[in-house]
C-alpha cells in the first residue's frame, strides 16, 4: 500500500493465484518485461524479481528452485543454470558474487495476483 | 637476576637444534640458560629455506615469536662467535668480549657447507648454501646474472637449483660427481625417473662429472671439467655436503672423529662429562645425523638428562619427504637393501616419472624400507609399516600398487600400535594425537599443531594426522555430523530410514517433521530423490521440489531451451522410430546429436512444445530416457553373438533387459550400465556404474566404474554368474547404493569412502553378509512393477501440460529472447 501511495508504482494484473505453484515460480509478460513470481506456502508470502538471470542473462529465474537461507531464513531462489542464488527480498545475490536482480512488490486480490512496476 | 643461583647452561649455536634444546629445558625454571648465537638473528627454519625465495620473509622462517627469550628470561647473544672454551675453569670467551661460566654447556654449532677444494672457489660469484645471509647474497648477484650451476646434485643441491629457479636463472646447470642424483637416498632407477622428471621442469643434469677449476677473471665465468668439457656460467652454488663445526670442540681438546665430528656417547656427552653436543656438529655411533629430526632427538635427550631424567640416544631413522621441485622423493627404513637379504618389489612407469621400491624381508613378513619417486602418497604408511615391524599382507605388491580390493587406506592408521611415531620431527606419538582428540577437543589440524605440536616440523606427516584425528573421532562417537544441508540434521541415510519408517511421502511433511526454515536446492531434489527411490511415486505431482531438469522432463540447455532425449533401450533402433525421430525433429527445428550413450538427443525446444513433441515420441513408441534425471540413464551395449564373430552371448537383447528393468529409478546420483559380447568389451563397460562382459560360462559383472574428470574402472564383483543371478546382485547393489549414498555422489566415489571397500561390498552383495538380500530385491521389484513414463503422465494430463509456457499470463508465446544462429545446417544455441 505504501508504494501505492508513493505513486511511484503501478499495480498491473499479473496472473491468478492458481498460475504460480506452490513453493515454486511462473514467468508473466508485463508490458514487454518478463518478470518472475514465487510463491512460499507455507509462509503464505509473494515474491516478483526480473525474471533474468545476471550470470549468463538467461530468461529462467521462474524455473529456480525456492528456498530460504540462514536464521533468519531469507526467502531466495536459486538460478537453474550454474545455480547462483538471489535473495528475493534485496535482490542481492547470496553465493557472494557481485551480482543483483530487481525486485517489485506483489499483492494479492480476489484471486488475482498483482506486480507493483516502477512508472 | 632471581635465578641467578641456578646453575648455568650454556648453549653455543642458536640454530633449529640448539633453539630446541632450550625449549625443552626452560619450562622447568630450574636453569638459568645462556645463549651464543653467530648469525645476526635469532633460529630460523632452515628446512624450509629455499621458501625465502618465493615470498616468505626472515620473520616468516622466525621460530621463536619475538620477545620470547625475554619472556623465558634466557640470555641471548646474538653476532657473538665463541672464541675458546676454557674447560678448567668452566668459562666460555665470545670474539665481543663477553665471558660467561657454564655449569653445563651444550654444543649446537650445526655444520658448514663443504666446499672442496678446486681452484678457483675463492671467485665471486661462488656461493654456498646455508644461511638468510648466504640467500641474500645469492638473490643479489643472480639479478645481473643470465646462467647458473650447482655444484652437487644431493638433496640440498636440488634445493639450491631450485632457488636458481625462483630467482630467474633459466635452466640451471646441476653438477653431480656421483653416477646418479641423491646417492645417499636413491638407487640408479630411482635417480632415472628423478632425472626425467627434473629435465621437464628445466634443469640440466650433468652426472659422473668431475670438476677440475672454476675460471674467470675475479669471477666466475665457466666450469672446467676433468672429461675437458667446459660450461660456461654466470654464477656457481655449491652444495657438495657439510662438515660439522667442531673447531671449538678440537681447540678445547675434545674428542673428535678423523673425518669431522664431536664424539659423544649415547646420553650426548662429550669425552668432558659436562659438555654435550647435539644436532649436526655431534657424531653419535659413528655418524652424523644431517636432518633436523634426529637433531631435535638429541636436544630432546639431553634436556631430559639435565632435569634428572634418563633417556639415551639410539640412532634415528633417516628416512626423508620432500617435494624437489614439485617431485616427490621419499626414502625410507633401508631403501638399499638387496637380495638375497630380501625381496624387493618395484614398479616403474617412466612415462609419468614414477618409481617405486619396496624391500620386504626374505620371508615376506616385514618391510624394510623403499624408495618412492614422483608419488609419495603412500609414504607414511609405509614408514610406519617398518617402523612398527607390521606384518604385512599376504601381497605386499599392493603396498606401492594400491590396493586392489580397494580397502580403505584410513583403517590402516587405526591398526597402528599407540606407541607408533607419528610426527618424527616432533616426536609425537598415535597415542597422544588419539589422547589430544578426546580429551582436549584437538578435532582440527590447527588445534592439534597448538595441543602437541604434530605436524609443525616438515608438516609431511599431516595427512596422517587428519586421518588419525578422523579415525578418533569415529571411534569415540564424535564423529562430525554429515548432514545434507543448513535446513536438515541428517545425514541423507538418516533421512532415507526416518522418511521410509514414518511413511512419509511429501517434502513438506519431511520439513516439517525433521527440517527447518524453507528447504533449499539441496535439500530438495536430495529429499524428491528419496521419495522416488521409496514410492517411485510421479515426480511431476511435486515439481517444483525436483531439480530443474526433472521439473521440467527435459534438459535445460544455453538460452533456456530444452532438449529431449528419448529413451532407446541398448542402443537398438528400428527404421521407423529413426524416421519418426527425424520427423519430429524437423517439425521443431531440433538440432539432433547421437549421444555418448547410443541415444539421439533433439536440442532446442521450447517449453511450450515439450508436451506436443512428447506426444509424438510416443505415438511412436518411445517413452522418456529420463536424461534430465538422477536416475538410469542408459545401459550401452555392443552387438553381441547375433552379429558379431566373436561375440559369446547376446550382449543387446541383456542390455535392454536390463535397461527396462532399471528405467525410471531414481538413484542419489545418474547411473550408467554397459553389457559387452566378449572380452573386447567394445560396450565399455568396466567405465560403468554397473557392467556385464559375457565369458565361456556366463556373465561377468563389474561394479563402481566412472567416466568423468576422475575416471575409475568399474572391479569385479561376481564371475562366470547366469543372467539370473547377475539381476539379482545388480538388485541388491543398487538398493544398497541408493539406501546409504550421499546425495549427488556416483557410486565409484560411493564405494571410495566405503569402509571396507570391495571386499565389504562383494560380501553384502554375494554372500549376503547384511541379510538385506531378499529385502533389496522385493524392494527392487516394487520399483519396476510401479514404473510409469513420465512424459506420458504429462501428455495425458492437461492441468500438467499448462505447466509448460514460458509466460503463465501468456502462454502460447514464446520467450523472445531465445534465439539460435545456423551451424552446418542445424541449429544452434546462441552464444551467451
Amino acid at each position: 500500500m505504501l508504494h501505492e501511495a508513493s505513486g511511484a508504482i503501478k499495480w498491473m494484473a499479473a496472473c491468478r493465484v492458481e498460475d504460480v505453484p506452490g513453493d515454486g515460480g511462473a514467468c508473466v509478460l508485463l508490458e514487454g518485461e518478463q518478470i518472475a513470481i514465487f510463491y512460499f506456502s507455507r509462509r503464505d508470502e509473494w515474491y516478483a524479481t526480473e525474471n533474468r538471470c545476471p550470470h549468463k542473462q538467461q530468461m529462467v529465474l521462474s524455473r529456480g528452485m525456492t528456498g530460504s537461507a540462514g536464521p533468519a531464513c531469507e526467502p531466495k531462489v536459486a538460478c537453474p543454470f550454474h545455480k547462483k542464488t538471489f535473495s528475493l527480498r534485496s535482490g542481492e545475490c547470496l553465493s557472494g558474487e557481485d551480482y543483483r536482480i530487481r525486485t517489485y512488490p506483489v499483492k494479492v486480490k480476489n484471486g488475482r495476483v498483482y506486480v507493483g512496476i516502477p512508472w | 637476576m632471581s635465578n641467578g643461583q641456578l646453575p648455568v647452561v650454556v648453549v653455543i649455536g642458536n640454530g633449529m637444534v640448539g633453539h630446541r634444546f632450550c625449549e625443552k629445558l626452560r619450562v622447568s625454571g630450574q636453569f638459568r640458560i645462556v645463549v651464543f648465537g653467530e648469525e645476526p638473528r635469532p633460529a630460523y627454519d632452515r628446512v624450509h629455506l629455499s621458501e625465502y625465495f618465493n615470498g616468505k620473509s626472515a620473520s616468516d622462517l622466525a621460530l621463536p615469536m619475538t620477545g620470547w627469550f625475554e619472556e623465558e628470561e634466557i640470555v641471548l647473544h646474538l653476532g657473538h662467535k665463541i672464541r675458546e672454551i676454557d674447560r678448567q675453569q668452566r668459562l666460555v670467551h665470545s670474539d665481543r668480549g663477553v665471558i660467561q661460566r657454564y655449569d653445563y654447556l651444550v654444543l649446537a654449532t650445526g655444520s658448514s657447507p663443504f666446499v672442496p677444494d678446486i681452484p678457483g672457489v675463492e671467485m665471486d660469484g661462488v656461493f654456498v648454501y646455508r644461511t638468510i645471509e648466504d640467500l641474500d647474497r645469492i638473490k643479489a648477484y643472480a639479478s645481473r646474472a643470465k646462467s647458473g650451476a650447482v655444484l652437487g646434485g644431493g638433496l640440498l643441491g636440488l634445493e639450491a637449483a631450485k632457488a636458481l629457479l625462483d630467482l630467474g636463472i633459466a635452466q640451471p646447470h646441476v653438477i653431480e660427481f656421483a653416477p646418479r642424483l641423491m646417492p645417499r637416498q636413491i638407487d640408479s632407477s630411482g635417480s632415472h625417473a628423478l632425472e626425467s622428471s627434473l629435465k621437464k621442469l628445466g634443469l640440466q643434469l650433468h652426472l659422473n662429472k668431475t670438476t677440475q677449476s672454476i675460471e674467470g677473471h675475479g669471477r666466475v665465468e665457466a666450469l672446467q671439467f676433468a672429461d675437458e668439457s667446459r660450461l660456461p656460467i654466470d654464477m656457481l652454488v655449491i652444495s657438495a655436503g657439510i662438515r660439522p663445526r667442531d673447531e671449538l670442540a678440537r681447540l678445547a681438546g675434545l674428542a673428535v672423529g678423523t673425518r669431522g665430528g664431536i664424539i659423544v656417547n649415547e646420553r650426548l656427552q662429550t669425552s668432558d662429562k659436562n659438555i654435550f653436543a647435539i644436532g649436526e656438529c655431534a657424531l653419535a655411533q659413528g655418524m652424523i645425523y644431517g636432518l633436523v629430526a634426529p637433531g631435535y632427538e638429541m636436544a630432546d635427550v639431553v634436556a631430559t638428562n639435565l632435569l634428572g631424567g634418563n633417556k639415551t640416544f639410539g640412532g634415528f631413522d633417516m628416512s626423508t619427504k620432500l617435494k624437489l621441485i614439485g617431485v616427490d622423493v621419499a626414502s625410507f627404513g633401508d631403501p638399499f637393501a638387496a637380495e638375497p637379504d630380501c625381496g624387493t618389489i618395484v614398479f616403474e612407469d617412466r612415462h609419468k616419472g614414477i618409481y617405486k621400491r619396496v624391500n620386504v624381508s626374505a620371508d615376506g613378513k616385514y618391510l624394510i624400507g623403499g624408495i618412492l619417486i614422483g608419488d609419495a602418497a603412500a609414504y607414511n604408511l609405509l614408514l610406519q609399516t617398518v617402523n612398527n615391524r607390521l606384518v604385512l599382507p599376504p601381497e605386499p605388491s599392493a603396498l606401492i600398487l594400491g590396493n586392489r580390493d580397494g580397502a580403505s587406506e584410513g583403517a590402516g592408521v587405526m591398526n597402528l600400535p599407540d606407541e607408533a611415531l607419528i610426527c618424527s620431527c616432533e616426536a609425537v606419538t598415535k597415542a597422544a594425537i588419539c589422547t589430544a582428540v578426546t580429551e582436549k577437543d584437538a578435532t582440527t589440524i590447527d588445534a592439534m599443531k597448538k595441543c602437541t605440536r604434530a605436524g609443525t616440523g616438515c608438516g609431511g606427516c599431516i595427512p596422517l594426522v587428519k586421518d588419525l584425528i578422523a579415525g578418533t573421532m569415529k571411534a569415540a562417537g564424535l564423529y562430525v555430523r554429515n548432514v545434507i544441508c543448513e535446513h536438515f540434521e541428517h545425514s541423507r541415510q538418516e533421512l532415507f530410514d526416518l522418511i521410509k519408517l514414518h511413511d512419509v511421502h511429501t517434502y513438506a511433511d519431511a520439513l516439517a517433521r525433521w527440517g527447518k526454515g524453507d528447504g533449499c536446492e539441496v535439500c530438495k531434489p536430495a529429499v524428491a530423490s528419496i521419495l522416488a527411490s521409496l514410492w517411485n511415486e510421479t515426480i511431476v505431482k511435486q515439481a517444483t521440489i525436483q531439480d530443474s531438469n526433472d521439473r521440467y522432463l527435459a534438459n535445460i540447455q544455453k538460452g533456456g531451451s530444452y532438449s529431449v532425449v528419448p529413451r532407446i533401450p541398448g542402443g537398438e533402433i528400428t527404421p521407423e522410430k529413426l524416421i519418426v525421430l527425424g520427423k519430429v525433429a524437423k517439425k521443431y527445428n531440433l538440432y539432433t546429436k547421437i549421444t555418448g550413450g547410443q541415444r539421439i538427443d533433439l536440442f532446442g525446444a521450447h517449453v511450450g512444445d515439450l508436451p506436443a513433441i512428447w506426444e509424438e515420441l510416443i505415438e511412436a513408441g518411445f517413452e522418456s530416457g529420463h536424461a534430465y534425471g538422477k536416475a538410469l540413464r542408459t545401459v550401452k551395449s555392443c552387438v553381441g553373438s547375433t552379429w558379431c564373430r566373436f561375440g559369446l552371448h547376446d550382449s543387446v537383447t541383456f542390455a535392454i533387459e536390463i535397461e527396462e528393468r532399471y528405467r525410471g529409478i531414481r538413484a542419489p546420483h545418474k547411473l550408467k550400465g554397459g553389457v559387452s559380447g566378449c572380452i573386447r568389451e567394445c560396450a565399455e563397460a568396466q567405465s560403468k556404474d554397473f557392467g556385464i562382459i559375457a565369458t565361456e560360462k556366463g556373465w561377468n559383472l563389474y561394479v563402481c566404474g566412472n567416466g568423468g574428470s576422475r575416471p575409475q574402472h568399474a572391479q569385479l564383483l561376481a564371475t562366470d554368474i547366469d543372467k539370473d543371478t547377475c539381476v539379482k546382485y545388480l538388485d541388491r547393489f543398487l538398493m544398497f547404493y541408493i539406501r546409504t549414498a550421499d546425495p549427488l555422489t556416483r557410486t565409484a566415489v560411493w564405494l571410495n569412502k566405503l569402509e571396507g571397500g570391495m571386499s565389504y561390498l562383494k560380501n553384502v552383495v554375494v554372500n549376503d553378509s547384511l541379510g538385506m538380500g531378499s529385502q533389496w530385491e522385493e524392494e527392487m521389484q516394487f520399483l519396476v512393477d510401479s514404473y510409469k513414463c513420465e512424459w506420458k503422465e504429462v501428455v495425458e494430463n492437461p492441468e500438467l501440460r499448462k505447466r509448460f509456457s514460458h509466460f503463465v499470463n501468456a502462454p502460447r508465446k514464446k520467450d523472445p529472447e531465445l534465439q539460435f544462429d545456423n551451424l552446418r545446417g542445424q541449429t544452434k544455441a546462441q552464444e551467451w
